[in-house]
């Protein structure tokens, strides 16, 4: 925008700017009061007048919000003091126009689509466009605020503290809520304007204090976070509808936390890793005790989580040794085609020519539920009046593995061994200079998340019931590397919420799973095109994929700071 | 320390070094003087293990030197500081250190390494938080010399250190090098700028295209009218 719009016009301009901006917003608040619908089947009941509907006050928040970003400045012209510099108020104000106009887009799309044309849009509607279309255009005549400093803002720790617990108790109710909802335009209108909320609040500055509070509370956040996601169940009043998707999401995240350390920390692209998985599923099948089962041997769950494991790290030294002594191609088409000889290969152990330990493409079903100690995974529970059901126990047990995994990740990334396999990834040859034995790394590496990919497995086969080829084909290696990259390489937050993204549109969606693969492509190309690191960033990677940049980066800082001081001696003038 | 003997290294079926043979003597400075292309980071890849020779033998400190992995090597007590520095671009410079230090174990001898290599190199030590990249062509030559250092070396092989370096770094440098040789640590260089190296070497050897074709004290070959010729610039 800076382009067309030269620097000391916005500046000129900024206080009609504002103005118009908060009429904008007034509209689209006001539109809330008015019918948006003819018709009454799409979104909640937005088809009254007067009567605001649940949906219409969370359109609301975007431009109250986006009243408070213009309206302070514009009052408080001068009177801010430090304020005026530690926040991001105009880029806030931009981006909170911009998704405005995108829930308000989504909104009328989904009243135009579900009955049927852009005539059963009522006023409603159009006023809360034309305010939307108002709102970006000026708040385009804003000039960029700078970076916000909220993180310099020095707070006393309940504060952090209290604000890392609120953040998790909105997570929770904030999850809870948006999976309650069954039609596929109210989540995608709620959905769009959370993420709208979240994406103005980071230009806000707030998440840099909160990552700062998270940072110096470590303790607290990873200990909420977990009491977050074991309180989940109990927001979901024993309905096993979304119980069934977070366990299967959890399983997903596991499985792609695995992935991570094989792509994310040494590099390696693994293109088979869902057969791990398999490996791990059909061992535990197989030892499960099912009237299917080939092997009369029934160990107790921990052993076959270790038998699972083992079995799948083992294969992955069967493929890692002969291929990652060579560079990285191999290591890719070798994999590849691992994938799909596992799958062949269970499908062929059916007793024809051979021994009978998969029973075929028909695989090994009417796997028992599990049972620790007596807790039998199968049935419902009572706790605090709720029923916890089954997917909830497993979903409880996945938790405690991937928190098992993050201990692992953690340790590994900030240790001796982490650093030798980030440098593999940086720079293999100037690794092995360096005295760092890289064959080991890569195998440990690779057989190291092969064998959590079985652990996952293993659990995974008692959560399916029943397990067969066909769940590990290769489209699911696939999904795995297109959470890990989506989400950010190397990170565990990021491959977290890469993972329940792909899982759970799809199975929030009708639209979505119809046409994924349509979808998940045009998403990694938008995202390699523009955040080619993932949701979250590594640090490192981050600095890898913007590495040509630097000169300019410096050169381009230089020349801002020097605009600024000549434009304007004073830089409270230009922030506001 | 290391003696090198009829040493044949090729990249697929092309020679790159052609049977050279040449001893580097315990506390001496000994430099490679070569055009480019004559096989002088052959010659330092292969005494670290990053290559297979085709035939010939290395002997260091009267141990069997071929067909040592290259984590075996450095662990043998050699490091090499290879050619266009190849840091750890995205590392910190503290993280660049550790890794030169990978293959010890004890970690309080590797703090306080680094902090000898602080004291040698200020700059680094002022901004041992920043990654690598962000640094000076200067300022990272004197990293990869000190994360070579970092793993204890009997050996320190330097590949062009000077590369790209203006007079006033390229002097500080080699002044490093003389000062490093003083405390004990024997050092193999390739230079590609003659001069300096040759004034302070106590042993050269002159490699073309793969064969050596020239050796003496540093003092000889700065005399010597072929040298001068061709790698000083003289008539
Ligand atoms: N990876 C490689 N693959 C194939 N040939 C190579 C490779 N590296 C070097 N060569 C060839 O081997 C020969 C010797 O190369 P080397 O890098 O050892 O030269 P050098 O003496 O270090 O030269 P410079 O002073 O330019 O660094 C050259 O002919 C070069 O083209
Ligand atoms: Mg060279």
């Amino acid at each position: 925008m800076n382009v067309i719009i030269p620097d000391d016009v916005k500046v000129r301009f900024r206080v009609p700017a504002r103005i118009i901006g908060l009429v904008g917003c007034t509209l689209m608040i006001a539109s809330i009061f008015m019918s948006w619908s003819y018709g009454h089947t799409v979104l909640d009941d937005v088809g009254y007048w007067g009567a605001p509907s649940p949906l219409q006050l969370y359109y609301a928040v975007l431009p109250v919000l986006g009243v408070l970003l213009l309206a302070v400045p514009l009052l408080g012209r001068g009177r801010l003091g430090r304020w005026a510099k530690l926040v991001a108020w105009n880029t806030s104000a931009k981006t909170c126009a911009i998704w405005s106009l995108a829930v308000t887009a989504v909104m009328i799309a989904s009243i135009a689509i579900g009955l049927g044309g852009l005539v059963n849009v009522d006023p409603g509607g159009w006023v809360a466009l034309a305010g939307a279309l108002i709102a970006v255009a000026s708040t385009l005549f804003l000039p960029d605020s700078p970076d916000p400093n909220l993180y310099r803002l020095k707070s006393p720790q309940w504060v952090q503290i209290l604000a890392i617990v609120g953040v998790m108790a909105v997570l929770l109710f904030g999850a809870a809520y948006l999976l309650n909802f069954e039609n596929a335009d109210q989540f995608l209108t709620f959905g769009a304007s959370v993420v709208g909320v979240v994406m103005v609040l980071r230009q806000f500055g707030i998440f840099s204090w909160l990552s700062i509070a998270a940072a110096n509370n470590n303790r607290v956040l990873v200990t909420s976070a977990f009491v977050v996601a074991f309180a989940f169940p109990f927001t979901q009043n024993g309905s096993d509808a979304n119980m069934s998707i977070a366990s299967q999401v959890l399983i997903f995240a596991a499985t792609a936390l695995g992935l991570n350390i094989v792509v994310g920390l040494v590099g390696l692209l693994d293109l088979g890793y869902i057969a791990f998985l398999g490996a791990g599923a059909f061992t535990a099948a197989i030892l499960s005790g099912s009237a299917f089962a080939t092997i009369d041997w029934v160990p107790p769950f921990w052993l076959t989580v270790l038998i699972a494991g083992t079995v799948s790290s083992l294969l992955g030294l069967l493929i890692g040794a002969p291929t990652l002594r060579v560079s990285g191609d191999y290591l890719a088409i070798v994999t590849l085609a691992f994938g799909e000889i596992f799958r062949i290969t269970m499908n062929n152990l059916d007793g024809n020519d051979g021994p009978n330990l998969t029973n075929g493409s028909n695989g090994i079903s009417a796997i028992p539920d599990l049972n620790f100690f007596g807790f039998d995974f199968g049935k419902a529970h009572v706790i605090f009046g709720i029923d916890i059901g089954r997917f909830a126990n497993y979903y409880w047990l996945m938790l405690v593995v991937i928190a098992i995994i993050i201990v692992v990740f953690m340790n590994l990334n900030y240790s001796r061994i982490g650093r030798g396999w980030v440098a593999i990834r940086e720079d293999e040859l100037a690794a092995e200079a360096m005295g760092v034995n890289t064959f080991a790394l890569k195998l440990l590496a690779f057989a190291g998340g092969a064998f959590l990919a079985g652990v996952a497995g293993a659990v995974k086969a008692h959560y399916d019931v029943s397990v067969t080829p066909d769940q590990y084909v290769f489209l699911e290696s696939a999904f795995l590397l297109a959470a890990v990259v989506l989400g950010g390489m190397g990170t565990v937050m990021g491959v977290l919420i890469g993972a329940t993204i792909l899982k759970l549109l799809p199975e929030k969606l009708r639209f979505f799973s119809d046409y994924r693969l349509l979808l998940f492509g045009l998403l990694m190309v938008i995202m390699m095109r523009f955040r080619p690191e993932g949701i979250i960033a590594d640090e490192r990677r981050q600095l890898e994929f913007h590495d040509e940049d630097d000169a300019l980066a410096v050169e381009i800082q230089e020349e801002m700071r020097a605009k600024h001081v000549h434009l304007n001696p004073e830089p409270k003038e230009w922030d506001l | 320390m290391l003696e090198v003997k009829q040493l044949v290294v090729a990249y697929g079926r092309v020679n790159a070094v052609k049977g050279i043979s040449f001893n580097v003597e315990q506390g001496q400075i000994v430099t490679l003087l070569g055009t480019n292309g004559a096989g002088k980071s052959t010659t330092l890849r292969t005494i670290s293990g990053l290559l297979t020779p085709v035939s010939g033998e290395m002997w260091f400190e009267g141990e069997r030197l071929d067909g040592v992995a290259a984590h075996k090597v450095v662990e043998k007590g050699i490091a090499q500081s290879p050619e266009g520095r190849r840091l750890f671009r995205q590392m910190s410079v503290e993280d660049n250190l550790r890794l030169g230090a990978f293959s010890r174990k004890d970690a309080a001898g590797v703090r306080t390494d680094m902090d000898r290599i602080f004291d040698l190199f200020p700059v680094l030590g002022s901004r041992r938080t920043e990654r690598a990249g962000l640094f000076s062509g200067g300022e990272q030559q004197m990293l990869a010399i000190g994360r070579a250092m970092m793993s204890r070396p009997r050996l320190l092989m330097l590949d062009e250190p000077s590369m790209g370096l203006s007079p006033i770094m390229m002097q500080l440098i080699m002044s490093t090098i003389r000062s490093l040789r003083d405390e004990g640590i024997t050092i193999l260089l390739v230079e590609q700028n003659a001069a300096a190296a040759l004034k302070l070497s106590d042993k050269a050897y002159v490699l073309e295209v793969g064969q050596i074709t020239l050796e003496g004290t540093g003092e000889q070959l700065l005399g010597d009218d072929r040298v001068k010729r061709a790698y000083l610039g003289e008539d």
